[in-house]
């Protein structure tokens, strides 16, 4: 049995049995929906169709239906892009950063953050597909043989690392999350009536891979855990900073930075985090989870904010301190610009939502509320959608040659596909909610004994 | 002289790991354990051989990096050389600095997905496979220890019994 010191607050609230984990688990999908889940599925849905649209005319008519224009030709598509893959990045870190620094608190908050991850790497991918015009030629970017006369794609483009690192990412993180799940399945496949509902048994008995837990596959899953959560820990730092690669490795002012790789991986997990909160302190009251995600996963999950929002603000200010060190002028107008120039109001969003606003979780009582988590979660997610596009825009709307220097302002269609994605993101969790085991069981009993109130109390 | 199987059902983890090794110190072969999540300890108790898993990651991450390599060497060297910003390009060698994120993503890519396979593979893991535990409680809150006896069950009985058994089950052959 696995020992825990006594003067830790428990992390499962109530007096909890093994069976009772069970059948809180398995209650979001034995169940009815409840009236939140259908507010929110039907809202979610409708900015999903609102997406499916303005894609759609998109691909049929061209992107020039966006706000592009011959100066800033990269604006909010990959805003979002980075956006939607820096979100992703709490996943991997709460599955498999935390499962190697054995943080026992990630248990009841791994899965969720896992789909999450998924959900946002699938609307991050969206966004490099439809910017290119032409998404049924998107498999060119695969090194596959072809007949366009030996024509492979360039392996010292950090496009084509993206492309690399990305799809690694997403199908690593997807088995990942399936190998947790198959235990998971099989107990509620268990649990299903075979009279009552064939159907229902059959499809978790599909999806549970005939798992029986014996303790050699046990001892399989264990280790198979521990090793993909060390290959997923490199690759979660290395796919942010590919991505930070598509900017530094190119020679736009503002761009062309060394710190980008660090500050980017920060930046993914600082709003990576914040949408976990958003996204569980939602969840917990639609699915009734309230005794496993309690207030010290989110008091632990602001103290990762606040530690990275402050190593953010650090990045912020190290950036403006450098352009000014470099001695080249158009660095230093390129920051200067930014932080004064027409865009002064994206760059103050985003230092006011970024670095000033988490410093409030210094209060315990502010990092310990859930009223004020979910706000400050929404400004953080607010605050990183705006970094991504002050380090965009601004560096591009003031071009080399003064005649071309332009602004940026979004179309309607550019407006629904960034809300589409968050309905389309919303869509698969929330069916997920209902669909899956949202908190993975079978590790979380395993420290039911050592962390769970009733235990703790007795000692 | 028949076959019988034996199933001894546990409530608690800690109860079944002290039974598995009284057992054991009897000379009896247990033939399975079933539980609802790992328990700590039991694989050491039932005289499991360490698992290699992680060595086939290891194999498979230097499978990725080889395939990775020779992929890279024949699109950018072989097959179709260029001349890419002026970069040194001529030998493998000299431009491999730019290849190292795919290399890396090559490596992470086999180690991660053919080991999840092998894992799979070896526990006969796949879709629509049936579960092959004889109670459907074992993943909810039991732990259930399989024992096969040839001829006389009873001391096997009383040991599960004196060692904290909740209900001790019997299967005929």
């Amino acid at each position: 049995m696995q020992k825990e010191a006594t003067i830790r607050d428990p992390l499962i609230l109530g007096k909890k049995s093994y069976h009772d984990i069970t059948k809180d688990v398995a209650r979001p999908v034995e169940g009815k929906a409840n009236k939140y889940w259908w507010i929110l599925f039907s809202l979610s849905f409708v900015l999903f169709l609102w997406g499916v649209l303005s894609i759609a005319y998109t691909v049929g008519t061209g992107i020039g239906v966006w706000g592009l224009n011959k100066t800033v030709n990269w604006a909010w598509d990959i805003t979002n892009f980075v956006w939607w893959i820096g979100i992703g990045h709490a996943g991997t870190l709460i599955s498999a950063v935390l499962l190697l620094f054995r943080q026992k608190w990630r248990m009841s908050i791994n899965r969720s953050a896992e789909a999450m991850t998924i959900f946002a790497v699938v609307q991050a991918a969206l966004f490099p597909i439809i910017h290119m015009g032409r998404p049924w030629l998107a498999y060119y970017v695969f090194p596959i043989p072809n007949q366009f006369g030996s024509l492979w794609m360039n392996f010292n483009s950090p496009l084509i690392w993206d492309v690399f690192a990305i799809s690694t990412y997403f199908s690593v993180s997807v088995v990942f999350w399936y190998i947790g799940l198959i235990p998971d399945f099989a107990m509620i496949r268990d649990r299903m009536s075979a009279t009552i509902s064939p159907m229902k048994k059959q499809l978790y008995s599909f999806l549970s891979f005939g798992w029986s837990g014996k303790a050699k596959h046990w001892q399989r899953f264990e280790e198979v855990s521990l090793v993909l959560a060390g290959l997923a820990t490199p690759l979660v730092f290395s796919v942010h900073s590919i991505v930070s690669m598509d900017f530094a490795t190119s020679i736009i002012p503002g761009w062309h930075t060394t710190i980008f790789p660090p500050y980017f991986v920060l930046g993914a997990l600082f709003s990576g985090f914040a949408m976990v909160e958003t996204l569980l302190i939602i969840m917990r009251k639609v699915v009734n989870l309230e005794s496993y995600i309690t207030v010290k996963h989110i008091e632990y999950m602001n103290i990762i904010i606040l530690l990275t929002g402050s190593l953010v603000g650090t990045a912020y200010i190290t950036e403006l301190f450098m352009s000014w060190y470099s001695g080249v002028e158009f660095e230093q107008y390129a920051f200067l610009n930014r932080a004064t120039g027409p865009y002064w109001w994206a760059y103050a969003i985003m230092m006011s939502c970024n670095v000033l606003t988490p410093q409030l979780y210094w209060i315990k009582s502010i990092r310990t509320s859930f009223v004020a988590t979910f706000i400050l979660s929404i400004f953080v997610n607010i605050g990183m959608w705006f970094e991504r596009f002050v380090i965009i825009v601004t560096s591009l709307h003031r071009d080399f040659l003064p005649s071309s220097w332009s602004m940026f302002s979004p179309s309607f269609i550019d407006i629904g596909i960034y809300l589409g994605t968050i309905g389309f993101f919303f869509v698969l969790f929330l069916l997920y909610a209902r669909v899956f085991p949202v908190i993975a069981q079978a590790e979380l009993k395993t420290i039911v004994k050592s962390s769970g109130s009733e235990y703790k109390n007795k000692k | 002289m028949s076959t019988n199987t034996i199933y001894g059902i546990f409530d608690d983890e800690e109860v079944l790991l002290s039974s598995v090794k009284e057992i054991r110190s009897n000379n009896i072969e247990i033939k399975e354990v079933y539980s609802p999540f790992p328990v700590h300890g039991l694989d050491k108790a039932l005289g499991l051989k360490e698992t290699r898993m992680a060595i086939t990651s290891f194999i498979y991450g230097c499978l990725g990096l080889t395939l990775g390599s020779l992929m890279i060497y024949y699109m950018m060297q072989v097959d179709w050389p260029q001349n890419i910003g002026g970069k040194p390009n001529w030998t493998f060698y000299h431009n491999v600095p730019a290849f190292v994120p795919v290399l890396f993503e090559c490596t992470v890519l086999f180690a991660a997905h053919l080991m999840s396979i092998t894992y799979l593979f070896r526990n006969g893991l796949f879709p629509g496979a049936k579960s092959d535990s004889p109670d459907e409680r074992t993943t909810d809150d039991k732990f259930l220890m399989e024992i096969e006896v040839e001829g006389d069950a009873s001391a096997i009985k009383e040991i599960l019994k004196k060692t904290g058994a909740s209900e001790i089950n019997e299967k005929d052959f």
